[in-house]
């Protein structure tokens, strides 16, 4: 089983809160990332918009195994 | 314990928020003279271009700071006296402290050519300065952006963003030569030109001309040219005043040891005033980087509330967009001096410029460019522009310092991917190591 999360790579970071600001569901991105948290926010459609607004690449797409989470957790 | 934070960047913030981790209990001051607080000030470029507004630059962390029980207080620090731990505000008040951290920050290198201060010449140091900018930008206005680096490029894709016609002005032959070289720097120009920007390279300016307000500018050569707005980005430098006064030890920056302590006892340093001893090169380091301000105000939050906790340099890298091209510059690129700057710009660190003997590599497809240095036996700096596919595994590689002895040879010879060289090592490498 496999699913995928926002995950941020906070050093790339500037807290400009373009991620924020094109959140179809209004997540605010940006604590996460200030957080280094990946969004696993509930809501989170994954739609890929903050990903492709950052303008300094911090956020990708990835894909976690949660079947292996599952059994080392 | 009494903790004050003098400066309200980031650096200043993360001190905060360290502080709190250890100590619940002590009473923080935070002083600044910015009138909007903390903001992200990198994010000025993206509310010049219009892509956020200045609502979008304050973080929501205003709750976690009632939280943390923060004395806030807007003001310009007069002096400190170090004998009585006592710091004084130029309207009368006055503070103790038991721990006082300096985070004062950088500001713009001011023009010194004849009419620099008239109105229309604009810098962009704070969230009033962008304002000011767009509040005289737009159609039919037309702006000279004279500086180099990071800050003078975002200046322009802001003026243009806002239909203003731009002249931009290099002193030397090229953009940023000091970091990137002539194929990148060339790259950014023809895009520049694309959206109708004039460059004008070998253009020293020497005076601006107006009756109160702008109209023209004329340089060294005799050339002039009628403009209303004069944008300038020529360096930054850190405000040291209150060090100098307090009898702290400064170069280019207040000298920090690695964990963030001055040479006055209880007295710290943190972010673009610090210049902070690196071991790794037996340097103390002047960066003008968020990233890095971030770090060294946590670790000097860590120390103040008595956690013994040292400051590694990571290899400094910076994220930023060049004529829309995302733009990654890790580890040491370049060398030499940018005549477009004195000293360091905002967005650039010294160590960039630290290039010991390397080999340069560099591959290009569509307008995505990768350039490596190689050194003996690890990746010493990169330049990755467009596609960021590489960047992150760069990073890694270039921090970690990963023996790339195995494809030296195969990325040095020509024809090879290189792209798909490192892409592979690196997957290789890291499935090798994990665990």
């Amino acid at each position: 089983m496999a699913s995928g999360y926002v995950v941020p790579e906070p050093a790339r970071c500037v807290q400009c809160g373009i991620c924020s600001y094109y959140c179809p569901v209004g997540i605010d991105v940006r604590v996460h990332v200030w957080r280094n948290e990946a969004i696993t926010h509930s809501v989170c459609l994954t739609c890929g918009e903050c990903v492709v607004r950052c303008p300094r690449g911090v956020l990708r797409y990835e894909q976690t195994d949660l079947f292996i989470k599952a059994r080392s957790g | 314990m009494k903790y004050v934070v003098i400066g309200t960047g980031v650096a200043g913030i993360a001190a905060i928020e360290a502080i709190r981790t250890i100590d619940t209990l002590g009473a923080i001051t935070l002083i600044g003279d910015d009138p909007h607080g903390y903001y992200s000030r990198p994010g000025l470029a993206y509310y010049l271009s219009g892509e956020i507004n200045d609502k979008l630059l304050f973080p929501q962390i205003a709750d976690e700071f009632r939280k943390f029980h923060v004395n806030s207080v807007k003001g310009l620090v007069a002096r400190i006296t170090p004998a009585s731990h006592s710091i004084y505000l130029q309207n009368g008040s006055s503070f103790e402290y038991d721990r006082l951290l300096l985070a004062t920050g950088a500001h713009a290198t001011a023009l010194s050519v004849p009419g620099a201060k008239l109105s229309g010449v604009v810098k962009l140091d704070h969230l009033e300065d962008a304002r000011r900018i767009l509040k005289l930008a737009g159609r039919g206005k037309t702006a000279v952006v004279v500086g180099g680096g990071i800050t003078a490029l975002e200046i322009v894709e802001g003026l243009i963003a806002r239909g203003a016609k731009v002249h931009y002005l290099l002193r030397g032959n090229r953009y940023w030569s000091n970091v990137l070289d002539e194929d990148e720097s060339h790259l950014v120009e023809n895009r520049l030109k694309e959206e109708g920007v004039e460059i004008h390279t070998h253009a020293e300016l020497k005076e601006i001309q107006g009756r109160g307000h702008v109209q023209a500018i004329r340089l060294v050569d005799g050339r002039a040219l009628r403009c209303d707005i004069v944008a300038y980005a020529i360096g930054v430098v850190p405000r040291l005043e209150l060090a100098q006064q307090a009898g702290l030890v400064i170069e280019r920056g207040i000298l920090a040891d690695q964990f963030m302590h001055t040479n006055v006892p209880d007295i710290y340093a943190a972010g673009d005033a610090a210049q902070v001893y690196d071991p790794r090169s037996g340097h103390s380091i002047l960066d003008s980087l968020w990233g890095t301000a971030r770090d060294q105000g946590r670790i000097a939050g860590l120390n103040m509330a008595g956690k013994k906790a040292a400051y590694i340099k990571s290899v400094p890298s910076n994220v930023t967009r060049l004529t829309g091209l995302t733009t990654t510059i890790i580890g040491a690129v370049g060398k030499g001096r940018d005549e477009d700057v004195v000293g360091i710009a905002r967005g650039d660190s010294e160590s960039w410029r630290e290039l010991p003997d390397a080999l340069a590599i560099q591959t290009a497809f569509d307008i995505n460019h990768v350039r490596l240095l190689v050194g003996e036996r690890t990746l010493l700096g990169a330049v990755v522009m467009g596609d960021q596919l590489l960047s992150l595994p760069l990073e890694k590689m270039i921090a970690g310092e990963v023996d790339i002895s195995p494809i030296r040879s195969q990325l040095l010879a020509s024809g090879e991917d290189i792209a798909e060289l490192i892409s592979g090592y690196w997957l290789k490498w890291k499935k090798l190591h994990a665990s």
